[in-house]
């Protein structure tokens, strides 16, 4: 056993960060993957059709026909686009909406932090803020690049919806970091051990949650894209690979997304009824896993929002909620201290 | 603005619905591998039938080509010979051609044959990459000599039904290969309708 953890202290620490970002890398393009087929799958079930099933058994081989079929697609640059724009957008959407798996805890650290998370910044939750709000000039500057009506109307909205979401999102997330009195999100977790801040939360998570669905440009908030309005919006004109790249970008925000409301609320990898004996790990994919399917569940159901009402519902009713539920946090933690 | 925005129970009746319909049994029928099963009557490729003996019906008559309201068939009709002897009659049908893409499959024809000859089979799927090869020849449309008479004109098992419309709603949403009745899922549908339609 000694000499198992002497052998594991001899790897560099590069060594470690490296293959964590490699495993990490391949399980969430892999989740990414099939969380398409997912959507496509209950989706399909939801509107009484069966769904993708000609690739493999059950339509399991489709995520990798899209593959083929997007690598394979003519990459189109209107003459009207600023190249080198045009050309980086998809880049920044990809590389900041995977950056933030680098602090994404998955399951408690064991032993010498073989497992968990690629890094543990105590600045966790700053950290993913910062870089998903990065990720929104991937789609303005894709938009505004294009050259092209549609595109441009779609990345005005995004950035107009962005600046209105973002703002009660963060306020809503605040209310946790009070009660946690961390920014790191394995803190954040193990301040979850004995209740969920779902509870003491509920009226941050539910503005989270909408907020979230805003954030990722999912329907009903799906304005930017709006197939029937905007001919999908920022990316009108690209295709082939590029196009793949947004596609990507999207869902990995979604999966990311998912992932911060089951740390931020869902008590992360704590067991539900003291089932300890199923792993952490399990307990964070089925928590996310779960969120995913009602971010879907939600697209089947709920029509899309109107421009003006988006905007008033975000600055009439969130960002008032997301402040009075900041407020009363504060409070409640300043008058009432527990044993924290 | 405010009355929609805060109906919570019209928000959580549609996901009820969505995640109801999660579970139904979904009505698709996954055609190429699955065929469903047509009405007895219903109006597919024609078909030239034979006697029993082997000879052609049609007498080149062409009562078919004008009864057509589409203009889709073309006879020219030749007299039997005791050496050439192609129907028992005096007079065969030399050329029968009918253009696919013009008929109409309204049956008239199947109607105005004297002698039976031409009638509508079942068969639905004649798709083709050329025009030209939906103009179907006698090749193509008598039976084969080995393969009987061919389909026996407009057949109803129960002499005419008092109801056609059912008949072939009950005939034609059974998939032969599942067994699956769609029409139980419309009553299914019709019994719990909810929501607008309701």
């Amino acid at each position: 056993m000694q000499a198992a953890a002497d052998l594991i202290n001899a790897v560099p620490f590069w060594l470690i960060v490296l293959v964590k970002s490699g495993i990490v890398l391949l399980v969430v393009i892999t989740t990414f993957a099939y969380s398409m087929l997912f959507e496509r799958k209950i989706m399909a079930w939801m509107q009484l059709r069966p769904g993708p099933n000609r690739v493999g058994p059950w339509g399991l081989m489709q995520p990798a026909a899209d593959a083929v079929k997007m690598m394979f697609k003519e990459d189109l640059t209107p003459n009207t686009a600023d190249p080198l724009i045009y050309k980086l957008a998809p880049f920044i959407s990809l590389i900041t909406a995977m950056g933030v798996f680098a602090v994404i805890p998955f399951a408690e650290p064991t032993g010498t932090g073989f497992f968990g998370a690629i890094g543990d910044v105590n600045a966790g939750i700053l950290f993913v803020f910062a870089l998903t709000s990065i990720g929104i000039y991937g789609i303005s500057l894709a938009g505004w690049s294009s050259g092209s009506k549609f595109p441009l109307l779609g990345s005005v909205r995004a950035t107009a919806q962005m600046i209105s979401y973002e703002l009660s999102m963060t306020l809503s997330v605040i209310g946790v970091l009070i009660l946690a009195g961390t920014t790191s999100l394995m803190g954040i977790v193990h301040a979850q051990d004995r209740v969920w801040f779902v509870i003491p939360q509920i009226l941050g998570f539910i503005i989270y949650v909408i907020t979230a669905v805003a954030e990722t440009n999912r329907a009903p908030f799906d304005l930017v894209e709006a197939e029937t309005e905007l001919v999908g919006g920022f990316h009108t004109e690209y295709s082939g690979l590029r196009f793949g790249l947004f596609f990507i970008a999207e869902y990995l925000n979604m999966i990311t997304v998912s992932c911060l409301a089951t740390l931020l609320f869902l008590g992360g990898w704590n067991a539900l009824f003291g089932l300890t004996f199923i792993p952490g790990l399990i307990w964070f994919l089925a928590k996310a896993g779960a969120f995913l399917f009602f971010y879907i569940w939600l697209r089947t159901t709920l029509p899309r929002f109107r421009y003006d009402r988006l905007m008033d519902f975000g600055w009439k009713v969130l960002f008032p909620a997301a402040t009075l539920n900041l407020v009363l946090t504060a409070v409640v933690v300043a008058f009432w201290p527990t044993n924290g | 603005m405010r009355k929609n925005l805060f109906n919570v129970g019209a928000l959580f009746h549609g996901f009820r619905t969505t995640f109801s319909y999660f579970f139904y049994k979904k009505p698709t029928i996954e055609y190429p591998s699955v065929k469903k099963q047509h009405a007895p009557r219903f109006h597919g490729l024609h078909e030239l039938r034979r006697y029993g003996d082997g000879k052609e019906r049609c007498i080149g008559c062409e009562l078919c080509a004008i009864a057509c309201p589409a203009n889709a068939i073309t006879v020219i009709g030749a007299e039997n010979t005791p050496e050439d002897r192609h129907s028992p009659g005096e007079r065969y049908a030399a050329k029968y051609e009918i253009d696919e893409l013009r008929c109409i499959f309204c049956g008239l024809c199947e109607e105005a044959c004297p002698t039976d000859a031409i009638v509508l089979t079942p068969r639905f799927e004649m798709a083709d990459y050329r025009r030209g090869a939906f103009v179907y020849a006698k090749d193509r449309l008598l039976v084969a000599p080995d393969e009987g008479v061919g389909q026996a004109p407009d057949e109803r098992p129960n002499g005419i039904p008092s109801d056609l419309g059912m008949v072939s709603e009950k005939k034609s949403t059974v998939d032969v290969a599942t067994g699956y009745d769609a029409t139980a899922r419309g009553k299914y549908l019709k019994e719990h309708r909810r929501g607008l339609a309701g």
